[in-house]
């Protein structure tokens, strides 16, 4: 599976990267964005599906890599 | 001290500083959610209260028919000389886009993950002093001797104040969000004391430039200019009020739950792993900040006949109880694993300090528990909260021994 942040929605909760720090990373403002290339399985998966779950702006969404 | 009628019918004549509002708004807000759920009143000029989550997320992400002008509800509307729309007198959370996004861009990475973390030790340090202040006592007041010190102290030296000044931050804060029933021209005659202070200390970073924020501000720059005075000092009183009793009313609201609650503070001091999880949900349950919106122009909306110029109140701790969105949302779950609520906000206004109060409410928690892994509400009758648009315990006697 992969995850990916819609940046257009992000607004810099502090989320995802603070619940998944090996999936997201943030940026300079503190918008979070995806590690690496987003493809994640096992705990990484169950990680993103967690920060998926608590972002107020439904900005992340995991799908088929 | 204007004396005003008490609230008939919340759904139609609703005032957030009415006693049985400021004491406790959850039953009001739960009864609102239900019968309307956009509340309206004739007080301050006209303002409407949506109750749910939908309702508040729609007028948080529509910039378009709504302007942040400013954010906190009074019977005044925003003073002509102010700056103009859409840049707004505390750049940026009273401006609208497009320059919103330039203001905001401008603060952001002071407030972003690297800079603040990196203040944990000396907010940690803090903490311990403040609690080494009253060692040995049996009941210690968690909001007058511990919450309401922290967030002054750490925005103290973000702007790079005198050290001898929180006291004087304080009052100022209460000020801009304490004072809004009175009338206008006493309004703005207590800031008079607010602009001297602020002016001073622009003065003294003019003259002596050096690293911290309000020396940031006075150098930086938007397309190739210097920001306005006036946009500085916005700023800098933002950076001030919305960083000081909001961290402190929601600290102060974890320690009023973990004192009443024994078996969520011994979960806490047992589990550590359980604080990510734990925080967020004092910020859902007690979220403490309330914005405020200003209708652009004459529409229907959410069902609702707006006028111009109408207030619109924010009510992010209402969203946060909102069942359709949250379930079992009106029970404190300490370790509730999914948690998209709105205590900072929603939309392009996302709280630019979010990361700094969270890291502030962690270790001020952890500091607590670890020096007092049990204690409980020394007399409850004696818990005050504030009023206005933020929410939490002014008066916290807490029995430690």
């Amino acid at each position: 599976m992969k995850v990916f942040i819609d940046a257009q929605r992000c607004q810099g909760h502090g989320r995802c990267f603070s619940l998944a720090p090996s999936v997201f990373g943030f940026d300079e403002l503190g918008n979070g964005h995806v590690l690496g290339d987003g493809v994640v399985e096992g705990e990484s998966l169950a990680l993103a599906r967690l920060a998926e779950a608590n972002c107020p702006e439904h900005a992340i969404s995991i799908g088929e890599s | 001290m204007t004396i005003k009628p008490p609230v008939s019918d919340f759904a139609t004549d609703w005032d957030h500083t009415d006693p049985q509002w400021v004491n406790d708004p959850y039953p009001i807000w739960e009864d609102l959610r239900t019968r309307c759920p956009v509340a309206h009143t004739d007080r301050y000029g006209g303002a409407w209260f949506p109750a749910t989550h939908a309702g508040v997320s729609a007028v948080a992400n529509d910039t378009e028919h709504f302007t942040s002008r400013t954010v906190v509800l009074g019977n005044g509307r925003p003073m002509e000389d102010a700056l103009p729309a859409p840049i707004g007198v505390a750049p940026p959370i009273t401006s609208d886009p497009p320059f919103h996004q330039i203001a905001r861009r401008l603060i952001l990475p002071a407030f972003a993950p690297g800079p603040i973390n990196a203040l944990e030790p000396m907010i940690r340090q803090l903490c311990n002093d403040l609690l080494d202040r009253v060692v040995g006592r049996g009941v210690i007041n968690g909001g007058s001797d511990y919450a309401q010190f922290i967030p002054p102290a750490v925005i103290k030296r973000m702007l790079g104040f005198p050290e001898a000044d929180e006291d004087l931050f304080r009052e100022f804060v209460h000020i801009v969000l304490e004072g809004i029933d009175l009338p206008v021209e006493e309004r703005i005659e207590q800031f008079a004391p607010i602009e001297e202070y602020f002016r001073i200390q622009i003065e003294d970073h003019q003259a002596h430039p050096r690293n911290d924020l309000t020396t940031f501000l006075l150098n930086a720059e938007i397309l190739g200019e210097k920001l306005s005075i006036e946009h500085v000092f916005g700023t800098m009183v933002l950076i001030l009020v919305a960083g000081i009793d909001t961290t402190w009313s929601a600290l102060g609201a974890s320690l009023w739950h973990l004192a009443k609650n024994p078996d969520d503070l011994a979960r806490l001091v047992n589990e550590p792993d359980l604080m990510p999880f734990a925080i967020e949900e004092f910020l859902r349950f007690y979220a403490p900040v309330t914005m405020a919106r200003l209708v652009k122009e004459d529409m229907e909306y959410l069902g609702c006949p707006m006028k111009q110029d109408d207030w619109i109140l924010l009510g992010f701790p209402a969203a946060n109880r909102d069942p359709e969105v949250f379930e079992r949302a009106d029970e404190f779950i300490i370790d509730r694993r999914e948690n998209r609520h709105l205590a900072f906000g929603l939309g392009i206004h996302r709280c630019a300090g979010s990361n700094l109060a969270r890291l502030e409410l962690r270790v001020a928690i952890e500091e607590f528990i670890r020096r007092y892994p049990r204690f409980t509400l020394a007399d409850p009758a004696q818990v005050t909260w504030a009023q206005g648009q933020v929410r939490g315990p002014r008066s916290l006697p807490l029995r430690v021994a």
